[in-house]
């Protein structure tokens, strides 16, 4: 029981965590290629239709493997959380039904469009299919985000005599106020990866001596994205969803925070590894009343700590979710600086030539994935030990019916599938990228 | 209520099988009829723009159904947990076998996704096949309304079956004829040339054997669950089903003589929503039947979500499909006629 409990939860932690690598770059990519094909419309610059190509091409085989990896998640709660399936079905579907009937149809419609139909389309006509491509994936984000931000915060629902849940309306859980915070965090998130994707894909042109015009095109138009997007993570989408976790969820800020203790004007661990059995942080490196001051405002107010709260309904693991959510705060941190400086250097019109940072744009490349997931992780670990916050513990949601051995049969599958999957990704975009915007003429 | 989402969702399922069902069928027919690399990029430029919307009815259904009957879902796919998820995994390798092969003009590079194309294409035959030979004969459900099916057992259909056994393997056998021929006819309607002629033949080929197989499988069915006919005896106007089955594969027969391609592919749609009808229509209420006592099976009455969830769920259903069938619409009618090489960009 306790071994099959722990497949599953891996088996839906990979598949998802391996699958979200795609979705943040597709959503982040999405709106860029929106604002190239509106500066083709708007300057008649045949440069930037060129740009717009090269970037459909990394857009198209990113978005077959989020495709690919995204139908599994669709199917996998029935299959490995098939209790939890049964019992908030009649709420949490309603998204998921939702992102197919409503996103799905329309990536699938106008994706071939897009890609295939600039010669056949009218400019005008073309650019719109760009747009309701870029809708088709945020409006498949906000529709994932509904469906985790009910098992966060669950509102708008009735409990029936055998224990399932059921909508109480159309629009309850679609405007969960969770979702609407969670779901700005989420796509702000996704804007950075693809703006630092853009950013440092013309940065690694300026330093190969390539394709100039395109290097500083990709530099300029990453780091302007990557400004607004930094920026909005931390303040405002970042700052309201700590206070929303603090406030509904206290047990899970107290992990991510590695508080252990309620305190008056609680510290903020900056780094430092969480001792569970000793109950203190090691090698505390800490700011003396942040903590109090960032949730409540004040520097004195009280935190509630971990010793608040029953010890069966502190997250399973207090590591994972301390470090997932540093993690994710430090790189953040970072994004700033990084994104702010090269914006200080472009508006001073030195940064094509200024290598150094150039290559910090390149190397930065893989940190937003590495943000994004620790996000996620954060999400998902610090909810737990519950599936539906408060309502359905995770121990009472997984398939019973189906083994550890074969949970970890299917998982060793994926692991093998992806594996390759993840070959051939990685050669073709080394293909795209090595030919270069100028072969996309 | 139920009766309605029972509809609902049997019908997105019959669109997928009708839609994604010749592409599926072009995939397997793929390394058979193709030979040159011009002729398969012909087969693949065929479905290249409408692939991906036809898959999107599975996942749309496999969504309403999550909805509108929480516990078929979850004991359905945790019940069918090994085949479901070869399912995942060839829809994985079917969907890169497409998309990953244009990008390299390397003979090698393009063999090998057509040869994974085809072949994913022809095992998701065979296993959604074997899945409806599974429905229709029924699962060990417990009183607890889970189970749990091992690939095979001993291949005898009694009250603790595996996935496979006679009369789901003779299922799938069926299907491979019948979404082949489906496949077929699509492709006939999309090419010309030395290409058109050589699945003409196929088409022919595969005619005779849907015609033995269908009938073969129908009366297997009635052999192993004899309550299939109880809604046809109460309700006899149900009788119109197979008379239009039978009619369709008439039309198939003479249509594709005639050479009137479009009307011999609508035939074949007609046929494969009929059959699938047919099979919902006897199956109706019970949703998934139980292989030892009858009253454990799963029916719309104890499977369906809260009765608030349903009333609420048909308004933005009907609102979302209704959209989507216009994006259907749209991209068919942007697409039709036969496929030329270098007249999209996936040739």
């Amino acid at each position: 029981m306790g071994e099959a409990l722990f497949i599953h939860r891996l088996h839906f932690a990979f598949t998802v965590t391996y699958h979200y690598i795609f979705p943040q770059l597709t959503m982040g990519l999405a709106p860029l290629l929106v604002v190239l094909k509106t500066l083709a419309l708007r300057t008649g610059n045949p440069v930037y239709d060129q740009a717009t190509r090269f970037w459909s091409r990394i857009f198209a085989i990113n978005f077959v493997a989020g495709v690919v990896t995204g139908i599994p998640m669709e199917f996998q709660f029935g299959t490995n959380w098939a209790k939890f399936s049964e019992l908030t079905g009649g709420v949490i579907a309603q998204p998921l039904a939702m992102e197919g009937v409503f996103s799905f149809f329309l990536e699938s419609a106008f994706l071939g469009l897009f890609l295939f139909g600039e010669k056949r389309l009218s400019r005008i006509a073309h650019w719109w299919a760009g747009f309701a491509l870029f809708l088709g994936t945020w409006m498949s984000g906000y529709f994932i985000v509904v469906a985790d931000a009910w098992m966060q915060h669950p509102v708008a629902f009735n409990r029936l005599p055998n224990g399932s849940f059921e909508v109480q309306g159309f629009s309850g859980v679609l405007t969960n106020p969770w979702a609407l915070v969670q779901y700005s965090h989420v796509m702000s998130g996704a804007l950075i990866t693809g703006a630092f994707v853009m950013a440092g894909a013309g940065a690694f042109y300026l330093l190969s001596h390539r394709a100039p015009e395109f290097g500083k095109m990709f530099v300029r138009i990453g780091v302007i994205a990557g400004v607004i997007a930094t920026i909005l993570q931390i303040f405002p989408t970042g700052d309201i969803h700590g206070r929303y976790m603090a406030e509904y969820q206290p047990a899970s800020t107290a992990a991510m925070e590695g508080l252990f203790h309620s305190e008056k004007g609680a510290p903020l661990v900056i780094l430092g590894q969480p001792d569970v059995e000793h109950q203190r942080i090691d090698n505390p490196l800490v700011v003396n009343r942040l903590l109090s001051f960032l949730i409540y405002g004040t520097p004195t107010a009280e935190v509630d700590g971990l010793d608040h709260f029953p010890r069966e309904n502190w997250p399973t693991s207090i590591p994972l979710v301390y470090f997932a959510y540093h993690i994710m705060a430090g790189l953040g941190t970072i994004f700033v600086a990084i994104m702010g400086l090269a914006l200080l250097l472009l508006w001073r019109g030195t940064l094509y030539g200024m290598r150094g940072m150039l290559w910090i744009l390149m190397l930065a490349v893989p940190l937003p994935f590495i943000a994004n997931t620790a996000g996620w992780l954060t999400a998902e670990t610090a909810r737990q030990p519950w599936l539906v916050y408060n309502l359905l513990r995770t121990d009472q949601g997984f398939s019973a019916n189906v083994s550890s051995a074969n949970g970890l049969f299917t998982l060793l599958g994926f692991m093998g599938m992806y594996a390759m999957l993840s070959i051939f990704y990685l050669f073709l975009l080394q293909r795209v990228v090595d030919e270069g915007p100028e072969a996309s003429a | 209520m139920e009766t309605v989402w029972f509809v609902l969702v049997a019908l997105m399922l019959a669109g997928y099988v009708v839609l994604d069902g010749f592409d599926l069928g072009a995939g397997a027919l793929h390394l058979i009829a193709a030979r040159t690399d011009e002729e398969r990029r012909l087969v693949l430029g065929s479905i290249g723009p409408v692939w991906d919307g036809n898959e999107v009815w599975l996942l749309a259904a496999g969504g309403t159904l999550f909805y509108a009957f929480p516990l078929l879902y979850a004991s359905s796919f945790s019940g069918f947990y090994l085949p479901l998820n070869m399912v995942l995994w060839l829809l994985v390798l079917r969907a890169i076998g497409i998309e990953f092969r244009a990008h390299l003009a390397n003979g090698l590079w393009r063999d090998f996704f057509d040869g994974v194309f085809s072949l994913a294409s022809l095992l998701l035959i065979v296993l959604f096949g074997a899945a409806l030979g599974n429905v229709i004969r029924g699962v060990p459900l417990g009183a607890d309304h889970y189970f749990f099916v091992p690939l095979w057992t001993d291949f005898r259909t009694g009250p603790q079956p595996g996935a496979l056994d006679w009369y789901t393997v003779l299922c799938a056998v069926v299907t491979i004829a019948i979404i082949a021929q489906h496949g077929a006819l699509y492709l006939i309607l999309k090419t010309s040339g030395e290409l058109n002629r050589r699945l003409r033949t196929i088409a022919n080929i595969l005619l005779p054997a849907v015609v033995a197989l269908t009938a073969a499988s129908l009366w297997a069915s009635v052999g192993v669950r004899a309550e299939l006919l109880d809604n046809y005896r109460a309700t006899p106007a149900g009788w119109i089903i197979p008379v239009l089955v039978a009619a369709a594969l008439i039309g198939i027969f003479r249509f594709t003589r005639s050479g009137r391609e479009r009307e011999a592919f609508l035939s074949s749609c007609v046929f494969i929503l009929t059959m699938l009808v047919g099979a919902a229509f006897a199956l109706y209420p019970v949703l998934l039947p139980s292989s030892g006592d009858p009253t454990l099976s799963l029916t719309i009455h104890n499977a369906a979500a809260g009765a608030r969830s349903l009333s609420v769920g048909l308004g933005w259903w009907s609102a979302g499909m209704a959209v989507a069938i216009g994006y259907f619409v749209l991209v068919y009618s942007l697409f039709k006629g036969k496929v030329h090489l270098h007249s999209n960009g996936h040739l």
